[in-house]
């Protein structure tokens, strides 16, 4: 999704975008200092503030964030391998595409996070079940993209491989894969996403443990709207920069490939 | 880059005498003449055959063989993975006791009002951003750093925010429908065949005659792309609220069947689940390949 984000150069007036949250927060400052709303709801700025650094300097949230991410690396790292070793199958092998493709589709279409009541029975509350869920989460997109790569790579390269009689497996490495990898990266791009999406809702529903997650939902069990809006931009941040780093990537293997970015 | 690569092939093919050593390759005739060389093996023949047709089944049935197997010798305890017989018993007794449609119409109502204010006010934003500059260059940074916090994000908030009734579903599914149509609608605005907008200016089109015949045209396959993926993460996320805040829906009898341990119900849930969302998809996938068969002839394939 965040890939669409991209396209847009920015050479308008800079200052134009930081109208509208200076605004906002101006507004909300206003509104809570003015006691326009009498709900306990209505946190002041000053209070998320302090409730913020109150947070960054305590070892929970650190911990908090580290098991979070670990189980989201974690996850992310097993679900890509196994994508991109189901991708490729099903990228090269017609007979076990025939085979696995039409099941592994229907397989996508369910939501992702109907599996998490089956896979709390099978695997408990614990990391275990967490990994396992979020494996499945960089899985798909990474499977799907893999393989629809290999499929579409241009006819007239693999006419030219031919013509200069490369064996099978010099078409694989010389031709396919790099033809193929600007889609994988795109497939490892969104397994990132959603991998961390998926960790946020694997905190929620399997509650256990520390997590980014299980702060955000005892702040709103306890009503402590500076909590959450506090844990609402962490996960924000965490997952921005996850994005920044999968892109610094992509552009390296993209130069060393000499493959133009898209 | 690709077609760079094969048309600078063709073209030095053409002064055919220095090439001669690729002549004398022997083996080219031996080869079967397929042009997709995976499909030239061997066992090419499966591919005609009925055997064919029926190794989608293959791997369904066998994993529901194992299944049935499993729990008839007890591998596994009725607990943990009930045999598939009782989990067909509860889908149809879900179905004759009319909970499966009680469950599966609030689910699709709340999917679709979420969606269709979502989606309505995602193209509204879309087209705002993608008619005027201005409006992007104010609007548009914000809405990225909005879009970093996914709907889950959001849902302790919006749980303080709305309580744990009807709004908070629309609220969020709204919210997940909002952002891929609004993104995929600036796309397609900013991805407007630069060809097409020069030969409008060549005719001497007014402003308006360009956004009306040239840009909203070859914009609309990609808005309906966007409404797809819209739609997609609108079911994905109502599954989510479902599960953790409702007393109704398809997610809610997921949740419930887990905590009584029914797994059963768990799994005829979740085989419903993915039906609706499946049948949906497929639905949208129909009217896009529809819309893009149209597109080559309005808009043109131009890159």
């Amino acid at each position: 999704m965040s890939t669409l984000t991209a396209a847009q150069p920015g050479k308008a007036p800079r200052h134009r975008g930081w109208v509208l949250p200076i605004a906002a927060v101006a507004l909300w400052w206003l509104a809570s200092n003015q006691g326009w709303s009498q709900s306990g709801l209505l946190v002041s700025p000053e209070k998320v503030a302090i409730t913020a650094w109150e947070q960054v300097s305590s070892a929970q949230f650190w911990r908090a964030i580290f098991a979070s991410l670990a189980r989201n690396l974690s996850g992310f790292f097993i679900g890509t391998t196994l994508g991109l070793m189901l991708g490729c199958l099903l990228g090269f092998s017609r007979l076990f595409e025939r085979l696995v493709g039409p099941s592994f589709n229907t397989f996508k279409q369910i939501s992702l996070f109907a599996w998490i009541p089956l896979i709390s029975v099978w695997f408990g509350l614990g990391d275990v079940a967490k990994v396992v869920f979020l494996s499945l989460a960089a899985l798909v997109p990474v499977v799907v993209n893999t393989c629809d790569g290999l499929r579409n790579v241009s006819p007239a390269l693999l006419e030219v491989a031919k013509v200069y009689g490369f064996t099978r497996w010099q078409t694989i490495i010389g031709v396919m894969l790099p033809a193929a990898l600007p889609s994988i990266f795109t497939g490892i791009y969104l397994a990132l996403v959603y991998s961390w999406l998926a960790t946020i809702g694997a905190e929620y529903l399997l509650v256990s443990g520390d997590g980014i997650g299980n702060t955000l939902i005892d702040g709103s069990e306890h009503f402590m709207m500076d909590l959450v809006l506090f844990g609402m931009v962490i996960i924000g941040l965490v997952g921005w920069g996850l994005n920044l780093i999968a892109r610094h990537f992509e552009r390296r293997m993209q130069r060393l490939y000499g493959i133009t970015p898209r | 880059m690709t077609r760079a690569i094969a048309t600078s092939v063709d073209q030095q093919q053409v002064p055919a005498k220095t090439l001669a050593p690729v002549k004398r390759l022997p083996a080219a005739p031996v080869r079967p003449a397929r042009r997709v060389p995976v499909a030239a093996r061997p066992w090419a023949n499966w591919q005609s055959t009925t055997f064919s047709s029926a190794l989608p089944w293959l791997l369904p049935l066998t994993l529901l063989g194992l299944w049935y197997i499993g729990s008839e010798r007890g591998w596994l305890s009725e607990q943990v993975l009930p045999p598939p017989a009782i989990v067909f018993q509860t889908l149809s007794d879900l179905v004759s006791t009319g909970d499966l449609w009680l469950n599966a119409s609030a689910s699709l109502t709340r999917v679709l009002v979420g969606f269709l204010i979502g989606s309505g006010l995602g193209i509204v934003l879309g087209l705002a951003m993608g008619l005027s500059k201005v409006v992007e260059d104010y609007l548009l940074p914000t809405f990225n750093a909005l879009v970093q916090i996914p709907v889950l994000g959001w849902m302790p908030f919006a749980l303080l925010l709305f309580g744990i009734g009807e709004p908070l579903k629309y609220v969020l599914i709204a919210h997940a429908a909002l952002v891929p149509v609004t993104l995929c609608t600036l796309q397609a605005f900013h991805q407007v065949p630069k060809r097409l907008l020069e030969v409008g200016r060549a005719y001497g089109f007014s402003q308006r005659q360009i956004v009306t015949d040239i840009v909203l045209p070859s914009a609309i396959a990609p808005i309906f792309t966007g409404l797809r993926l819209g739609f997609t993460k609108a079911w994905l996320s109502l599954v989510v609220v479902e599960l953790l805040a409702s007393s109704e829906g398809l997610g809610y009898l997921i949740a419930y069947g887990r905590q009584l341990f029914q797994l059963d119900l768990v799994m005829a849930a979740v085989v419903v689940v993915g039906t609706v969302g499946l049948l949906i998809d497929r639905g949208f996938e129909y009217v896009e390949r529809r819309l893009n068969k149209g597109r080559v002839v309005t808009a043109g394939k131009l890159p």
